[in-house]
């Protein structure tokens, strides 16, 4: 099933690349401290803007930290926080998507409110008030990802849950006494979690760019934390006299962003057409 | 005995255009040990009928009136959400048409199966004994080992016996059959309507079958209700209405059927016309608009006219007998 999976992806061009990304990504990050033999916040004021050297691939930052393995401990920091983050508007979504879709008419109503309301607050004020509430910190950014997308999350369990709800079997559960919890659980929740993993996948993306934009703004991990964002801003800072720090913190976003883009396009093409064109 | 007797059910649905009524003034009974058919066209009633009984009415359905009494001395209609959940699956099963969807896609059949007894109190083994036990009674052949198989490694027809196994699990006094065979092609559907049978023999259930397939209801059932418009226009055994029909509606129902005309036609005959709008019913009798024989006197309510034994039509006219079509 698995290695069938993966060869169907792999038979897509856009799938083979989004795969391959996704690996080296996953990979790198997952084993970044035995891909460099640098601290990531160690310090040393002598390498201060070395460019690119077999000594430092990437090149150093402004206070001589080896870029690279900035950028590899910066890709565990993303993808934990993206999983983490995701994870938790995922059982949110969820939760609240079962109790729309089979509870009272009312409720739905109510929480469709809610979702369209929260949906309808642009992320970057949404990061800003909560950072003004919270200060930056990894919460914050935990926060923001989750109120972007809860909503959207809820909203298709919601509508699965709706069809689900009038499908024979579920029909011939209740008629045989099943529980309205029983019903979600056992009868319903699974037969969701296909469009539930390919929505994850495509989702992944969104919020790499949302932790690495809030760190680029400041808002998000504090230093000496790396992130790409945050080696993106100092970039930025610095353009003039040293290009490789911008490149440093931008491909990652680029390649992590296009790489579990094109992946979770391919896997949604291939099991679950009805998803087609949902941006 | 009485296992299920419905008296007088009104159900009324709350729409956008209006109130729709679904069931109107139904009256009939199950005996025990006994199989009743239900007929009529699509629309007529009978899946809110039987989810009346089951209390599964849809959020804007209500029971505005009327008794479902199930085993003597309870009222259905009346009984609160969770004493009627006990009730479904235990006392009451039942079987719906399509044997594609009625079982969960991703649980194993063993699983489902031992789901049902979640009240039984058994083990996990003695549940999935009885499981095998109930799969070799439906004839679905080596059931230990098919237990961990998925629906979609089971043929329509195994589905559809699994479900009838599932359903016939815990002894109900009552099995009801939402055309279950419908969705099967001939010789699948006779061999299920044998199970059927056999299993009502074995388990002395009595049975609540709908259908709107003459044939498979005068094979299984004793008795039988027809439906129009969510109205009972006649009632009685299989045997009186099949030979005697007297409401027009059956009568034109029986001449329509392809399995009894005489000869080979090159257009299958219909009843002219079609179902009235269940928010506006005509005045009188429901049938009239669509009838040969109405007249002045169908645009008054139709007497429940007796025709002998416990047949009954629900019309005017009910002395017309229709002695070509028992030919
Ligand atoms: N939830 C609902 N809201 C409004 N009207 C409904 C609802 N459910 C059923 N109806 C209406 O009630 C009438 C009876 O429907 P029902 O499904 O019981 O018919 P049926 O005899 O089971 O038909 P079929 O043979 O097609 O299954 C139809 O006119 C239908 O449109
Ligand atoms: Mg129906």
């Amino acid at each position: 099933m698995m290695w069938r999976t993966v060869r169907r992806i792999m038979r897509e061009p856009l799938g083979a690349i989004g795969l391959t990304l996704v690996t080296v990504v996953v990979l790198s990050a997952v084993f970044a401290s035995a891909l460099t033999s640098y601290a990531p916040s160690k310090i040393s004021p002598a390498e201060r803007f070395a460019p690119p050297s077999l000594l430092h691939l990437l090149g150093t930052d402004h206070l001589g930290r080896d870029l690279l393995t900035r950028v590899l401990y910066g890709g565990r920091v993303a993808l934990l926080i993206a999983l983490g983050a995701t994870a938790v508007s995922l059982v949110v979504g969820v939760v609240l998507g079962l109790i729309a879709g089979y509870g009272p008419r009312w409720l739905d109503n109510v929480l469709l409110l809610i979702f369209d309301a929260v949906k309808s607050f642009p992320t970057v004020m949404l990061a800003l008030t909560l950072v003004t509430l919270f200060g930056p910190s990894l919460y914050a950014v935990v926060l923001v990802v989750m109120l972007v997308n809860v909503p959207g999350y809820a909203r298709i369990i919601r509508t699965q849950t709706l069809v689900l709800k009038s499908a024979e079997h579920v029909m011939a559960a209740r008629s045989m006494g099943a529980s309205a919890g029983r019903i979600l659980r056992v009868h319903i929740l699974p037969n969701i979690i296909g469009p539930i993993l390919i929505l994850i996948s495509m989702d992944i993306p969104v919020v790499v760019a949302i932790e690495a934009g809030m760190s680029f703004l400041g808002l998000g991990v504090r230093p000496p934390t790396p992130s790409w964002g945050a080696i993106l801003n100092d970039g930025f800072a610095n353009i003039r006299d040293s290009y490789w720090i911008v490149i440093a913190g931008g491909l990652p976003i680029v390649l992590t962003t296009l790489g579990f883009t094109f992946f979770g396009e391919t896997l949604r093409d291939l099991f679950d057409p009805r998803l087609k064109g949902r941006s | 005995m009485t296992v299920l007797e419905v008296k007088n059910l009104n159900v009324a649905f709350h729409t956008e255009s209006g109130r729709l009524e679904a069931l109107k003034q139904v009256s009939f009974s199950v005996p025990a040990n006994r199989s009743v058919g239900v007929v009529g066209e699509s629309g007529c009633g009978k899946s809110t009928l039987i989810n009346a009984i089951l209390g599964l009415l849809a959020d804007n359905g209500e029971i505005t009136s009327g008794e479902i009494i199930f085993e003597g001395d309870q009222d259905l209609a009346r009984l609160g959400p969770t004493a009627m959940r006990g009730l479904r699956g235990q006392s009451i099963a039942t079987v719906f048409q399509d044997p594609m969807g009625a079982l969960n896609p991703v649980l194993s059949v063993g699983r489902q199966m031992r789901d049902i007894q979640y009240r039984s109190g058994l083990s996990k083994r003695d549940k999935d004994a009885r499981s095998v036990a109930m799969l070799r009674k439906v004839r679905i052949p080596d059931p230990e080992s098919r237990l961990t198989q998925f629906p979609h490694e089971f043929s329509g027809g195994m589905k559809q016996r699994i479900a009838i196994a599932m359903a016939l699990m815990m002894e109900p006094a009552l099995l009801i059959a939402d055309e279950p065979t419908t969705a099967l092609d001939a010789t699948l559907e006779v061999a299920t309507i044998e199970l059927l049978k056999d299993l009502q023999r074995d388990i002395g259930c009595s049975v609540l079958f709908i259908s709107h397939h003459l044939g498979v209801i005068a094979e299984l059932c004793d008795e039988m209700i027809v439906m129009y418009a969510g109205e009972v226009v006649e009632s009685g055994t299989t045997r009186e209405i099949f030979h005697d029909a007297r409401h027009p509606y059956t009568q034109k129902l029986l001449a329509c059927d392809p399995a009894r005309l005489s000869q080979r036609v090159a257009r299958l005959p219909t009843i002219a016309g079609t179902l009235p709008d269940l928010r506006r019913r005509p005045s009188g009798c429901v049938f009239q608009p669509r009838c040969d024989r109405a007249d002045a006197q169908c645009l008054t309510t139709p007497p429940n006219a007796p025709i002998g034994g416990s047949h009954i039509a629900h019309c005017w006219h009910a002395d017309v007998s229709l002695g070509a079509m028992s030919a």
